[in-house]
């Protein structure tokens, strides 16, 4: 008896587009990023997050195709026939830099992977702005839209930056909103997206748009059920459970002396799988892999922060 | 669904203004008091909610004008009546001007301080206020009233304008203009302003008797905007007859064959937008009359609003007849008071006497207006941005592709064009498209509103072909006031450029401003003479970009910022400017391409466009 195979699924059809010069063929439906990520070019990336519908709101991902007056974000922008994409043009490297110094520049990037790579390599001069200022808690979240405010006391040295005292409300996590590039991962991770909560939205205009609760309430009185799904989501730091943001303040935070270990999460019978970040022996952290298929990367508050009881007990 | 309250609660006045939009509460779910049956089922979910949000918007103008301000136990109403997040709620109620999260008093004084107002002495407004009151925001002594300062308030015929808006149970809002020290202090005081003068008053050419050349202004002054008989008997609603007579193919082909392109300040050819809705499968199809005017210097669409409403709607019903829309937003700005009412007046007429409804005319087609009020938010005229406004969500606009006419509002294929665009396809229905295409010249077809206002001797709305010269347009209006010298023309708004005196030929097309480098936008003719401070003026813009931007995206959030600081350091190093400036003229520069190249929407790739042409042409920094 001879078999015949089985398509399982209709063969998805292949588009074919132009790369800096190149003929790249990929899956319909792919963004221009999978394309030019495919044949290794690497495209900076700072709003986008592999388990969260691409918001492009950074645009430092922007790349330049044929016919299109503007560029155009290549995380979010599907495949067409024929498309003829510039990954390093002129325009799209003005683009890059010009979004990694305003960013930069208002920001505190500290803790952004590859920031301070791509500030090289585009030649990105975030300082060349003024003397950032800093704001103390609560005046951003007192802003009001279309109210115009002047620098402070008329210095035209200062740039104006979202720089203010960390947010710590709670015993789990940490909101340092300085580090905040408004990518609305969190907002999206803890709305619709995935944990349904809604007890973050964003909050304000223009420069003075931020991450809030409503009236700024703190989040033991907001809706937040402490999921940490929003941690997961965050590319900056600007949200990170007390324990690293405690530890990263004390200087002994030490990635390179940290491992990685994969095991189930034992509370229920879903079965999570948990990733124990572990230094000197305690764990410091609990994250869940984003392409794991049950949790792409999120979990409750019982998997990410309940692991107190499997630690060493601090000596009687 | 499942959401969480605070324990704020909303007072009774509060409540009885949601329950005034809403009805009263049916279940302990949304926001009633327990009853029975609550305990035993829901009364929707999801769909339910989605539903429910496009009346976020309303519900929050409806606390706002009773008691002035939006307090978290409103809020909290609002949001258990239309089962939305708080913090979602926060976040719209945040992102328009006109809403206050903090107790404030009831009367708020708007004092317009942008471009034709500051042209006009704006200054000296804002300089009697902070002495007599205190600074912007600041209550008066008695507590009733507080001042602000505002964007254009779309007025500038009759600047320097103020807006009185007085929250209670018989809210009012009301323009004062032109304004002078001493009326805005009335204003304060909660003296009711003098009744503003006669719509016709705002079209110079109608004032001196020359009705002839007008076509979409004819009727202005001259109709009971209140009078649906009135309207007819000036020639109202034959248009609609007649695009029922050619069909929906047929309105679609006269609009194409006008070579119609849209008054917006895109400049979009409009039967190529209907075209697309009209044939699009996907059903409901959704139409939205851009009436959120609010480019600096533009206040055409209001004249039109005001002086002739019933031909707003007549042409809506048009385009949703020929597209296959049942319903029709139009978006207004919050702060055209005296064109809210005039509308509304219109809509209800319009429905009482079958001109709206199931079956428009006896025609046998179904068509509604809506009217929807803006916040204050210069972003929501923006094309995406105003769906998500209507919506219920931030208004943040989106990107695009996908297009409009493929996933509007709702989601779903939506046509939407500027109330000026709207009015042409009266006279393109009634004379026929290729008519009307030998109005103007080739490239722009037809008759443009102009807004003329600044230092000129009448300003005013002007109605001319397409094709004569800013030079001629300026005669038309006596030239400079006062016998001063012109110094620059802001053409397009502050989204477009300066114009120099030796530059004054430029043909008025789209083709022949862009030829020159510049646009005609929304028609903004701001004429500017050696009585105005550029400096001053070029930083009044940088304000209004940064505090008019959503925020969404990098180049237009930060960009708008550095751009401001910059053009502040310039105007602080004076004459020495040209000199030492150099580095901050390089940071305009490279920050004016980003925001041209990156940003997500119009408002970003057009926020330098003025400052940028004030430096090259203008050299104020040399």
């Amino acid at each position: 008896m001879s078999s015949t195979p089985v398509a399982l699924r209709a063969p998805v059809r292949k588009v074919e587009l132009t790369v800096d010069g190149e003929t790249v063929k990929v899956p319909e439906g792919s963004t221009i990023l999978d394309a030019c990520r495919r044949e290794g070019h690497e495209i900076p990336t700072l709003c986008f997050g592999p388990t969260i519908t691409p918001k492009n709101a950074c645009r430092v991902c922007m790349v330049e195709v044929e016919g299109a007056r503007v560029l155009v974000p290549s995380c979010s922008r599907t495949v067409e026939p024929g498309m003829v994409v510039h990954t390093a043009s002129d325009r799209v490297k003005h683009s890059r830099r010009m979004v990694l110094e305003l960013l930069g520049s208002s920001v505190d990037l500290s803790t952004t992977a590859n920031v301070e790579r791509w500030n090289h390599e585009y030649r990105a001069d975030p300082g060349r702005f003024g003397r950032p200022s800093f704001s103390d808690a609560g005046v951003r979240d007192a802003a009001q839209a279309g109210h115009h405010h002047l620098p402070p006391a008329g210095d035209h040295a200062i740039a104006e930056t979202v720089h203010q005292p960390a947010t710590v409300d709670n015993d789990l996590y940490v909101r340092d909103y300085a580090k905040c590039i408004l990518c609305y991962q969190c907002v999206d991770a803890c709305g619709e997206q995935w944990q349904n909560t809604f007890a973050i939205g964003v909050a304000g205009r223009g420069f003075d748009a931020r991450i809030s609760t409503e009236f700024a309430l703190g989040l033991p009185d907001s809706a937040c059920v402490y999921c940490g799904n929003c941690i997961a989501v965050c590319p900056t730091g600007a949200l990170m459970p007390s324990i690293e943001f405690d530890m990263r303040l004390a200087g002994t935070w030490d990635a390179s002396r940290q491992t990685a270990t994969d095991t189930i999460c034992p509370y229920c019978g879903v079965g999570c799988n948990l990733t124990l970040h572990v230094q000197d022996n305690t764990i410091v952290k609990v994250t869940s892999p984003a392409d794991h298929d049950i949790t792409s990367g999120n979990l409750c508050i019982k998997g990410r922060f309940g692991f107190g009881h499997v630690q060493p007990r601090p000596a009687p | 669904m499942d959401l969480h309250f605070h324990d704020a609660r909303a007072t009774p006045v509060e409540q009885a203004a949601v329950d005034a939009l809403l009805g009263p509460p049916v279940t302990g779910w949304a926001g009633g008091e327990r009853n029975a049956t609550d305990r035993h089922g829901s009364t929707g979910g999801a769909d339910r909610a989605r539903a429910q949000r496009p009346h976020l918007l309303p519900a929050l103008h409806a606390v706002n004008d009773r008691v002035g301000w939006i307090s978290p136990g409103a809020l909290n109403y609002v949001c258990q009546r239309l089962s939305v997040p708080p913090a979602e709620a926060y976040g719209v109620m945040t992102f328009y001007a006109l809403f206050s999260p903090t107790p404030r008093p009831p009367r708020v004084v708007h004092v317009c301080t942008d471009l034709a107002c500051l042209a006009a002495g704006a200054s000296a407004i804002e300089r009697e206020l902070t002495d007599t009151i205190g600074p912007a925001g600041a209550p008066t002594a008695d507590g009733t009233a507080t001042w602000h300062r505002s964007p254009c308030l779309g007025v500038c015929e009759r600047a320097p304008a103020a807006l009185v808006i007085e929250a209670g149970s018989a809210p009012r809002a009301a323009t004062v203009c032109p304004a002078s020290p001493e009326t805005v202090a009335a204003a304060v005081r909660g003296e009711p302003p003098a009744p503003e003068v006669r719509s016709i008053a705002a079209i110079p050419q109608a004032v001196r008797g020359d009705r002839d050349s007008l076509v979409l202004l004819r009727r202005v002054g001259v109709v009971d905007p209140a009078s649906l008989d009135d309207y007819r008997s000036h020639g109202g609603y034959e248009a609609l007859r007649r695009a029922i007579a050619l069909g929906a193919t047929g309105v679609i082909r006269e609009v194409t064959d006008s070579r119609l392109l849209g008054r917006g300040g895109a400049a979009f050819p409009a039967g190529r937008k209907w075209e697309a809705v009209a044939r699009n499968p996907v059903r409901p199809h959704w139409l939205v009359c851009n009436a959120d005017e609010s480019e600096p210097g533009t206040f055409k669409d209001r004249v039109l609003l005001e002086g002739d409403p019933f031909a707003v709607i007549e042409a809506m019903t048009i385009a949703g007849y020929a597209t296959g829309c049942h319903t029709g937003y139009i978006y207004l700005r919050g702060e055209y008071p005296r064109a809210r009412q005039r509308l509304e007046g219109a809509v209800a007429e319009a429905r009482q006497r079958g001109f709206l409804g199931d079956d428009v005319m006896g025609m046998g087609f179904r068509f509604d207006v809506e009217l929807f009020r803006g916040a204050g938010a210069y972003i929501c005229g923006e094309e995406t941005a105003i769906f998500n406004s209507i919506e219920g969500l931030r208004g943040e606009p989106r990107n695009k592709p996908p297009f409009p006419v493929d996933e509007g509002l709702f989601g779903q294929p939506t046509l939407v064009n500027n109330v000026e665009t709207l009015v042409n396809v009266l006279p393109i229905v009634l004379g026929g498209g290729p008519a009307y295409a030998t109005i103007g010249t080739d490239g722009s077809t037809g008759t443009k509103l102009f807004c003329l206002s600044g230092r000129v001797a009448s300003p005013g709305v002007y109605e001319v072909p397409f094709g004569i010269t800013l030079r001629e347009l300026l005669d038309m209006a006596g030239g400079v006031a006062d016998g001063g010298v012109l110094r620059a023309v802001l053409l397009g708004g502050a989204a477009g450029g300066f114009v120099t005196p030796d530059g004054l030929d430029v043909p008025l097309t789209f083709e022949g401003a862009r030829a020159a480098a510049t646009t005609l936008g929304s028609g903004v003719v701001l004429v500017l003479d050696d009585t105005v401070d550029l400096v001053e003026f070029v930083l009044r813009i940088a304000e209004f970009f940064r505090d008019e931007s959503c925020g969404q995206c990098v180049p237009c959030r930060v960009g708008t910022v550095r751009q401001e600081e910059a053009l502040r350091r310039l105007a602080n190093l004076g004459a020495d400017a040209g000199r030492r400036g150099g580095d901050d003229i390089a940071i305009l520069a490279d920050v004016a391409q980003v925001m041209r190249d990156a940003s997500i929407c119009g408002l970003g790739h057009t926020a330098a466009n003025a400052v940028e042409s004030a430096i090259e042409r203008l050299g104020v920094f040399s």
